[in-house]
């Protein structure tokens, strides 16, 4: 474990800048916290906090000026490694050369790019553009200070503690002893860049320190998942009247599968030129919530939206390990922060398991 | 060593390479076989699928409808049903299309070994099962009795008419083709392709059965193979749903927990069963 | 007074001309049952082993395949709905869902067989009784399919 200082801090980023990194880091834009490219550590939201709850966000001050003082905000790093919109098979960036350094990364959004991961690129058929935007990703990953009431990565035990999948896993301290960071590496790269920027072994206090902090966001998750097999519970009531209740207030707005960082499905469209002679394939973030999703012979299959929600989630929690082999669901919360309507995956799955 | 599938897996699935329209037969009044010349070797199992490209209007998947053992050009059967089929249902010879694959799990044919396969196609469910009949005839002493019942909705829907004339005139397989209406010109049988299972002379505790079709009719189709006494786990279908990759990456074909360009679209019954019945899946 | 179920059985058409002295041996297969508007009272492949007299309301046989819903008909008040507890494999062949509220009188058909069993009188009326009803149920089923509005007979 190694410890740098808060003015230190510039000396990491351009550590790994000089490798031929572009940063991407959270930003404040449009009244949240966002991700975007950064330079410096003056770009991140310093003294910045957020106050979350079902369909509610809002960014509030902090009395102090602490770097990573909040929770995830409605984009996920899926924006670099699967843009929105993208030509079929290729990278990011102008002549695919484009390495991303991602600055900030939560527990629960290591999880949800391993999980990524394994759908882009662990089957038989990997995915070109995604295996190019994520090849030698520079991971800097983040310990959670806090945790927003919609949060609940530890019943999907996926956080608060960054466990792997990072090359550097920061905490941040800011108490009597000063603003710091304590650095944990992760790879041999990490390590290096890490001395590079002048980093000290950490005293056992802030170890310490630290692992109180995580310890502290771990006893404050906002919600939790019920502990029950969750494929099991869905699988057998895929005709609960529980279904009808939450298809009366979800509007099929999609906000979840856009917020959510797992969440992949694309379609694929012809692109032409104005001259028609080229043709080229695009390939878009498609939800399961659009009546399109799942058309056949003329017509949706999953017309009600009773169904696509039904669809959407029993997808998320039961029917990606028979996919993929894991849950598809990393407790970050965003899909009950960002439903208009406010609900709430975990009250659902509650409400199904109260009288299957 | 790596096989022809281990290669098609290799090159990036965004790629689609031109093949060349070799021949268009009409099959029907809406249905047209093309015949695809592959730029390289090409090989498939009986029930895979390609993904055939028009560039500029879509991609759809279409069943190979040919022999697996013959060398040359693919066969593949189509009916127009939207823009892309109706651009390849126009395509003529020289003209080029992208294709990829092959995709899907396919027949297992070779598990049907020893015992009576019956095929039960509905419409355009004969094209896919097409490749497993040409495969049971070419090893027919490794199989015994070869049943195939076939139904179409009227007599000028039913396709590769000349071809199950033929079949129907040896002596080692059973052909039945039924119409659900007919006018005066046909002669043949009018009911749904369901009942001719009770009627079809096989081993039911030795056989293996393959149906495809609109969804209902596999639906009864099954139910009269069951009732007949096949085992659930000897009674496969082919399942449709929206294909965009074929790659198991899109998430468009999902069936609960069955992604059908990757676990499909073959299906041993019994695993499915459960699903097929949840209304809006 | 509320109605007995012997007396609701004696008035529905579908027992018109039974014996009189049987009514009171097969009400002890019956019981009344209502249905909610749209709710199910009976699911395609689910064990069937009673029928329906439906009393009020309508029960529409549907039968769905991805991206559709079709009824292929509606059995309404005075008529009877369910042969698939008559033979193996004693499944339901249909959705049976309700239209409008339906009132009904559920018939046990294990108990009604067991019936027809001691007594091959009652067995033979009820057993022509249903031949009857699928006959007709047929006849109809066959005039459907010729879709005598749509373009039939191309041959």
């Amino acid at each position: 474990m190694s410890v740098l200082g808060r003015s230190e801090l510039d000396r990491l980023l351009d550590a790994i800048r000089r490798r031929g990194f572009r940063l991407i880091g959270p930003v404040l834009e449009d009244g949240a916290i966002c991700y975007g490219d950064i330079s410096s550590a003056a770009d991140l939201p310093a003294g910045w906090t957020d106050e979350q709850d079902a369909a509610t966000y809002r960014l509030r001050r902090r009395d102090d000026q602490a770097l990573f003082g909040y929770n995830v905000g409605p984009q996920s790093w899926k924006k670099y490694l699967f843009p929105a919109t993208a030509r079929l098979g290729a990278p990011a960036g102008p002549d695919g050369s484009e390495r991303f350094a991602f600055i900030g990364v939560r527990a629960c959004e290591l999880r949800a790019i391993a999980i990524q991961d394994r759908v882009f690129t662990g089957g038989r058929h990997a995915d070109p553009g995604y295996a190019a935007n994520r090849e030698g990703a520079f991971i800097v990953a983040v310990n959670c200070g806090q945790a927003a009431s919609t949060c609940f990565c530890t019943s999907m035990s996926a956080g608060p503690r960054a466990e792997r999948g990072f090359d550097l896993a920061l905490t941040e301290l800011l108490d009597a002893g000063g603003h710091r960071f304590l650095i944990e590496a992760g790879t041999p790269r990490g390590a290096e860049v890490l001395a590079e920027a002048g980093a000290s072994p950490a005293p056992t206090g802030d170890v310490t320190a630290a692992d109180a902090i995580i310890e502290r966001t771990t006893a404050a998750m906002g919600r939790s998942m019920p502990e029950l097999d969750l494929r099991d519970l869905l699988y057998d009531n895929l005709e609960h009247p529980r279904w009808d209740d939450v298809a009366e207030r979800c509007l099929a707005c999609g906000n979840c599968t856009m917020v959510c960082p797992t969440c992949f499905c694309f379609s694929v469209e012809e692109v032409t030129d104005l001259a028609g002679t080229d043709a080229e394939q695009q390939r878009s973030w498609d939800s399961c919530f659009t009546l399109d999703h799942s058309y056949l012979h003329g017509g949706p299959v999953r017309t009600s939206s009773k169904s696509r929600y039904r669809q959407w989630m029993t997808h998320k929690l039961a029917t990606w390990h028979d996919q993929f082999g894991t849950s598809g669901c990393v407790g970050c919360g965003r899909c009950i922060t960002w439903c208009p309507v406010g609900i709430d995956i975990t009250e659902e799955v509650a409400a199904i398991a109260a009288d299957a | 060593m790596r096989t022809l599938a281990d290669v098609a897996a290799g090159r990036p699935w965004t790629e689609s390479p031109p093949w060349r329209v070799t021949a268009s037969r009409p099959e029907s009044r809406d249905t047209v076989t093309l015949e695809l010349e592959p730029p390289e070797p090409f090989s498939f199992q009986p029930g895979q699928f390609n993904m055939l490209r028009v560039p500029g209007i879509g991609e759809v998947p279409i069943s190979i409808s040919g022999d697996p053992s013959a060398a040359g050009a693919v066969l593949h059967t189509i009916r127009d049903v939207g823009a892309v089929t109706h651009a390849l249902c126009e395509s003529r010879p020289g003209h080029q299309i992208g294709v990829r694959g092959p995709y899907g799990t396919s027949w297992p044919v070779q598990a049907a070994e020893g015992g009576d396969v019956v095929i039960v196609a509905g419409g355009i469910g004969l094209p896919p099962l097409r490749p497993a009949i040409y495969h049971v005839l070419a090893h027919r002493e490794s199989f015994g009795r070869l049943v195939l019942l076939y139904g179409a909705r009227t007599p000028s829907d039913l396709l590769f008419t000349s071809e199950l004339g033929t079949w129907r005139s040896r002596f080692d397989l059973t052909v039945e083709v039924t119409v659900d209406t007919a006018g005066r010109d046909w002669h043949g049988n009018v009911g749904v392709v369901p009942d001719l299972i009770g009627r079809a002379a096989f081993d039911p505790g030795k056989s293996v059965a393959f149906t495809v079709g609109p969804e209902i009719m596999m639906r009864f189709a099954v139910r009269a193979l069951l009732a007949a006494g096949v085992p659930e786990d000897r009674v496969f279908l082919s399942m449709e749903r929206d294909m965009q990759c074929a790659a198991a990456l899109c998430g468009h074909c999902q069936l609960g927990p069955f992604l059908v360009c990757r676990d499909g679209p073959v299906f041993c019954y019994r695993p499915l069963a459960r699903w097929l019945g949840v209304r809006e899946l | 007074m509320p109605q007995t179920l012997e007396h609701v059985l004696r008035g529905h058409e579908f027992f018109a001309g039974l014996d009189p002295e049987y009514f009171a041996l097969i009400a002890g297969c019956a019981r009344n049952v209502v249905f909610g508007d749209g709710t199910f009272l009976f699911r395609e492949g689910d064990p069937a082993q009673t029928f329906y007299l439906v009393r009020e309301g309508a029960v529409g046989l549907e039968i769905t395949a991805p991206g559709r819903v079709l009824t292929v008909q509606t059995i309404g008040a005075g008529e009877m709905v369910g042969f698939s507890w008559l033979m193996g494999p004693h499944r339901w062949q249909f959705d049976g869902r309700a239209v409008g509220r339906v009132h009904a009188i559920e018939m046990d058909g294990a108990c009604l067989r067991a019936k027809c069993d001691a007594d091959p009188r009652l067995g033979y009326d009820l057993m022509q009784r249903f031949a009857n009803l699928a006959t007709r149920r047929l006849q109809a089923t066959r005039l459907q399919i010729l879709d005598v509005y749509g373009h039939a007979h191309t041959g």
